[in-house]
């Protein structure tokens, strides 16, 4: 557990450090900003005291910003060898997965965190629903947990960090969008099927203040899943490398 | 700290890199690992740090076996690997605290023992720099640092001196040679003299094989056989019957004479002889000055080039 805290403070500081963390929080900030209060189905717009228009915005902005925190990763350790270095101190692969999942994670807590004087401000223009803007925030969370597995996975299986996002982004595009749209084209058990996969059944269903066990389970496994194939991605390089 | 590795395999694709090769190392030894590139000893080294898996046999660090308990043995061994990866956005200083505390190095000790590395290594002038904005060689100093910082007992370096200038290169090696007496060292090279300098014994392996295993003296002995002088004699009438005189000698086996130049001979004795008392004693006889007389070392080069190429 202190090797994941030490990994993860490690990559956290790097984000800081190469101006990274401070570009992506200043254009999520921005882009969210811009469309909540300025422009298009803006809050005012609506009429209504809600978040709902950040957090749709935000759904979006999450999708790309999170392949490009997890690319480098992995990816940048393999090419450059600091990943041996790393593996041959007494840690295990999961936990440097998990540090790395850990310091992506905060990274996006603290860009959320950020976006609370949103919700102060919304709450003084009007009566606020708190249950359902909380339930947005930990819907967030939960759908950024996938994306970094997603992320992770993506990142492991190559030493080139382009690569590493874009398919990060394929991947997540399945979830965000295809999958909905299979649903909408079968019918059946496999309409069900893909229903279920897409992250928007989820996402909205939370969003909207219902937190079903379910749908944690749902964001949690992915993740899982995407750290799970990532580990056995870093324990090939005891079967084949170079 | 003794490392017992026991017939070590390991297979990249259909390709073994490292061929069944056994070998112990001893507490307090340090052992030259020498052989061409792609000979496997980097892979070796890769699988006693624990960071490949063998495909077959094993590697046991005082008693402790790679493959039950990887982070008892990661925690005794200090690595430094072949290209020196090191995270270049990091500064010098908080990159060693990031390693003393992965390697659980206890609080109160971490600023100690940092302070120790960056005099040990000679970083004092750079220590607050960003490691990517260093040398080559300070880079260097950083990954023998890193490898070192939580006292290890036993080191493993794979070509701890590239990228080093010679003065550094002889602080290196003096600080290997420190070490050894009381840690466990593995050094992998392709510099001949550095091993002949730093190291207690030699390992040659080539195609995955162990090739040859001995202190370098005893190597060396075994690539000779049959000694060889270089004889150098004034005052004679003339070089044949030099040569014949030299020639009808019991123990000596054949003579040729130096081209270019003149009264020099290469004299090889007997198998398990040692002609040089009777050579001087046939110049004493027939009052020839003995103006060189030299044994001719096999260098570590040759027997190196002998085992390695096919």
């Amino acid at each position: 557990m202190k090797s994941v805290w030490i990994i993860a403070q490690r990559e956290l500081r790097s984000f800081f450090d190469s101006l990274i963390a401070y570009i992506m929080i200043v254009v999520f900030l921005g882009l969210s900003g811009f469309f909540t209060w300025l422009f298009g189905s803006d809050i005012f717009l609506i009429g209504q005291a809600t978040l709902q228009p950040f957090f749709s915005v935000a759904y979006w902005t999450l999708f790309f910003f999170i392949p490009a925190l997890t690319m480098k990763m992995l990816a940048e350790e393999k090419r450059s060898g600091t990943l041996e270095l790393l593996l041959t101190k007494p840690v295990s692969d999961w936990q440097v997965l998990l540090g790395k999942f850990t310091a992506a994670l905060l990274l996006i807590v603290i860009a959320l965190v950020l976006t609370i004087p949103y919700y102060i401000t919304v709450w003084a223009i009007g009566p606020i629903d708190h249950g359902a803007v909380w339930c947005g925030y930990l819907g967030m969370i939960l759908m950024s947990m996938a994306y970094i597995g997603i992320g992770l996975f993506a990142s492991s299986i190559t030493n080139n960090q382009i690569v590493a996002f874009l398919t990060a982004l394929f991947i997540g595009l399945f979830f965000l969008i295809i999958f909905d749209v299979l649903a909408n084209n079968f019918s059946g058990w496999l309409s069900q099927l893909f229903y279920f996969l897409s992250i928007s059944t989820h996402y909205e269903s939370i969003s909207r203040g219902v937190v079903d066990s379910k749908d944690v389970i749902y964001f949690l496994s992915i993740a899982f899943l995407g750290l799970t194939l990532a580990e056995s991605v870093l324990s090939k390089r005891n079967i084949v490398e170079n | 700290m003794s490392i017992k590795v026991e017939n070590l395999t390991k297979k990249y694709g259909t390709q073994k890199a490292v061929d069944d090769i056994s070998f112990e190392v001893k507490e307090g030894e340090i052992l030259g690992f020498l052989g061409p590139n792609g000979a496997g000893k980097t892979t070796t080294m890769k699988i006693i740090t624990c960071y490949m898996a063998p495909s077959e046999g094993d590697v046991q660090v005082h008693g402790n076996s790679i493959h039950e308990a990887p982070d008892l043995i990661k925690k005794k061994i200090g690595y430094l690997p072949e290209s020196n990866p090191l995270y270049y956005d990091m500064p010098v200083l908080e990159y060693l605290e990031f390693v003393a505390d992965l390697q659980g190095v206890p609080k109160d000790q971490v600023q100690k023992r940092i302070v120790e590395m960056v005099r040990v290594c000679g970083l004092n002038i750079e220590k607050h720099k960003k490691i990517g904005e260093l040398s080559k060689g300070f880079r260097q100093r950083v990954g023998l640092a890193q490898a070192m910082i939580h006292d290890p007992e036993i080191l493993i370096l794979d070509e701890p001196t590239t990228g080093l200038d010679p003065n550094q290169i002889v602080e290196i090696r003096k600080l290997i040679r420190e070490l050894g007496r009381e840690k466990t060292v593995i050094l992998s090279t392709h510099i001949l003299p550095e091993v002949e300098a730093t190291c207690d014994r030699i390992l040659i392996i080539n195609q995955g094989k162990i090739v040859a295993d001995g202190t370098p003296d005893s190597l060396r002995n075994k690539a000779q056989g049959t000694e060889v002088l270089r004889v150098q004699i004034s005052e004679a009438v003339s070089e044949d019957e030099v040569i014949s005189s030299l020639q009808e000698l019991e123990t000596v086996a054949m003579v040729d004479p130096v081209p270019l130049n003149e009264n020099t001979f290469m004299i090889n004795s007997q198998p398990e002889k040692s002609s040089r008392k009777d050579i001087f004693n046939l110049c004493v006889s027939k009052n020839w000055v003995l103006t060189e007389l030299s044994p001719i070392e096999t260098k570590l080069e040759d027997i190196f080039r002998e085992l390695t190429t096919n």
